[in-house]
């Protein structure tokens, strides 16, 4: 355990959190699970890039909803604040006023905590965390490493909980809990669309239109069921052990796909087909009927 | 499987190039867009607006020489009937304000709206994006919606008013004349701008970072073989614009008999003037007075040809938005297909 007296504060950290492999799953015990949505983290790394010269990190609000056993964050802003060796200064102003705008547009959203970029907590963390606990009901701390200290963007939540010897002074202990990410439908398929967007050169990507998208998918399709076919290839050859459970998985596919009939198949085919045919047809119908309109108008 | 993920990237591009310079202008190209502009945009629906309503917000960015850039935004609060001392402009400036401090580009670029199964085309969209226009001249509006999206694909589309269209509304001229001197059609009102998202490396780490640890199940909503519902509710929504349009047409068509009737009465009135006076004449009376026949005739009133021209140019959507969707159906159609083939 390494304690930095600083005053009569003292923070601890468990030595775990810098040793253990897969942190974050193994880690958490006590408190809420923290849900984040990925809007919050993009946010986020955005305000990172547009810091201030000479600032290290930044910090800002979490918003979101308060459940029984998790904590919904939902949004962020930023707040501007100085940091040096011995001091600290937050413009507290800005983040009240902030937070009223914001609950204007959506009145559900609570302030849950803070956020920090960076790898660590320091002392100034402390002192931060004591302002946002006036504000909120145990307030969690957020850290996003976009200094990407490890290779990695370690993004960690914790809880402060009081340690120390009753009577004598007390410490403030950062323990950490449980990271999940969750989304909207809506907000997975914007993921996804970005998740394409990295892997394009120059990093930036259009979006595609009809067919395509369709086509998209199906090769999507395409490629799992080709690493599932390389798979079975080689549970066959026994070069790999054969799994139970994938093979429960394959078994549900393949019988996912539902026997129909072939004439029962083409007739159920052939009316949707025409459906979406005369549709289309209407639709090519209105809109001449409309462009003839136009051109009547303006003779 | 990389060669044609490398030609279909290739001709996304350079298809969005090919849209960009048929604007004829060259420096009018895709706008880029930051992603947690788009996550946000997400957010705010979800969150605030769900049925019909429609949920606004405000783009902020940069004008980079020709090009806008959007890289962030911010939402507007929901018109509620209690809120009657709420200061719109206030609450901008404020967020603007505040947004400053942060460093983000406080440059209001453009808005964006939701959008209920493509229906945006109208009155408010068009006054509210020409004073934007008016403004700044490469301000766009973003529309998203929300519907097509959960089927499976982000559909955001970012509208201009055309120079055309921009003369007319300065003008304030929205007569059935001013709109032929324009040679305006309902396709020449608005004109799409192409979008790309533009990732910084960070968010990409992040991109990478989540895909570990997410544990979400991708849901493919983009292979749903199910149409009926949403073609049902365009459909619908075609119809009622359809006939909006009939009723329009019938007022114009009403309008121009009432005219030439008009003009006949005139012609007649006129005639027979003349010909009492050539009889007065003969009589050596003096003739009457040449009276005003504007004042006597009034001009029927021409019905206001803006209207006709939104509500044409949202049946064009529609109809646009119908044949995407079946087309793309039809494609799902043909792979369930090619599925049963290949097992029976």
């Amino acid at each position: 355990m390494r304690a930095q007296p600083n005053g009569s504060q003292l923070n601890f950290r468990t030595p775990s959190r810098t040793a253990a492999p897969a942190p974050d799953l193994k880690m958490a015990v006590h408190g809420p699970v923290v849900k984040i949505h990925p809007v919050v983290l993009a946010s986020i790394a955005d305000s990172y890039e547009r810091r201030n010269e000479g600032a290290s990190r930044v910090i800002g609000t979490l918003l979101g909803t308060v459940d029984k056993h998790s904590v919904e964050v939902t949004n962020c802003f930023s707040v501007p604040h100085n940091e040096s060796e011995d001091e600290v200064a937050v413009d507290m102003e800005f983040a009240k006023n902030m937070y009223e705008l914001h609950k204007k547009v959506s009145p559900t959203e609570v302030i849950i905590g803070w956020y920090a970029t960076g790898f660590d907590i320091t002392e100034h963390s402390v002192l931060i965390h004591e302002y946002y606990s006036r504000e909120a009901v145990n307030p969690i701390h957020l850290t996003v490493d976009t200094a990407l200290q490890s290779n990695k963007m370690n993004i960690r939540a914790y809880i402060s909980a009081q340690m120390g010897v009753p009577g004598k002074t007390v410490g403030v202990m950062f323990t950490p809990l449980t990271v999940k990410y969750i989304y909207y439908d809506t907000e997975r398929i914007g993921v996804g669309l970005l998740q394409r967007t990295r892997d394009a050169p120059n990093r930036a990507k259009g979006l595609t239109s009809d067919l395509c998208q369709v086509g998209g998918a199906a090769t999507r399709v395409q490629d799992m069921l080709t690493t599932v076919l390389a798979y079975i290839e080689e549970v066959l050859s026994g070069k790999v052990q054969a799994d139970n459970s994938v093979g429960r998985f394959l078994t549900d596919l393949v019988s996912k796909v539902p026997k129909i009939s072939a004439e029962d198949f083409e007739s159920m085919l052939n009316s949707n087909i025409n459906d979406l045919l005369m549709v289309t047809y209407l639709a090519n119908l209105t809109q001449a009927q409309i462009a003839l309109n136009e051109k009547l108008v303006i003779l | 499987r990389d060669v044609a993920k490398r030609a279909r990237m290739s001709s996304a591009a350079s298809s969005a190039t090919r849209a960009g310079s048929l604007n004829g202008r060259p420096g009018r190209s895709c706008i880029p867009i930051g992603p947690h502009v788009v996550l946000k945009m997400i957010k705010h629906y979800q969150e605030e607006g769900q049925g019909t309503e429609v949920v606004q917000g405000v783009l902020l960015g940069l004008v980079v020489e020709d090009r806008l850039e959007i890289t962030n935004c911010f939402p507007f609060p929901q018109h509620t009937e209690d809120d009657a001392d709420f200061d719109e402009v206030q609450y901008q400036m404020e967020m603007m304000r505040s947004l400053r401090h942060v460093n983000i580009d406080h440059l209001h670029v453009g808005w964006y709206q939701s959008t209920y199964y493509g229906s945006f085309v109208s009155r408010a969209l068009l006054d509210s994006q020409f004073s934007y226009q008016h403004a700044i001249e490469e301000s766009v509006v973003l529309i998203y919606d929300p519907i097509k999206t959960a089927q499976g694909s982000l559909s955001l589309k970012a509208y201009r008013l055309t120079p055309k269209l921009m003369e007319i509304c300065k003008e304030k001229d929205f007569s059935a004349e001013g709109l032929k001197k324009a040679m305006i059609g309902f396709e020449h009102m608005f004109e799409e701008v192409p979008i790309v998202i533009k990732n910084s490396h960070l968010i990409n780490v992040l991109m990478w970072e989540l895909e570990e640890k997410s544990t979400v199940a991708d849901k493919h909503e983009l292979l749903n073989l199910s149409s009926s519902n949403h073609l049902e509710k365009s459909l619908q929504l075609l119809m009622d614009r359809v006939d909006d349009m009939s009723q329009d047409i019938v007022k114009y068509n009403t309008y121009s008999r009432n005219l030439s009737k008009q003009q006949q009465q005139k012609h007649q009135y006129t005639q027979r003037r003349q010909q009492e006076n050539a009889q007065r004449q003969t009589r050596g009376e003096p003739p009457l007075p040449e009276e005003d026949i504007s004042k006597m005739f009034k001009p029927p009133q021409p019905p206001p040809r803006m209207d006709t021209l939104l509500i044409a140019g949202q049946i064009n959507n529609y109809c646009q938005n119908v044949k995407e969707f079946t087309s793309q159906n039809l494609g799902k159609l043909f792979l369930a297909e090619a599925l049963q083939g290949h097992n029976s």
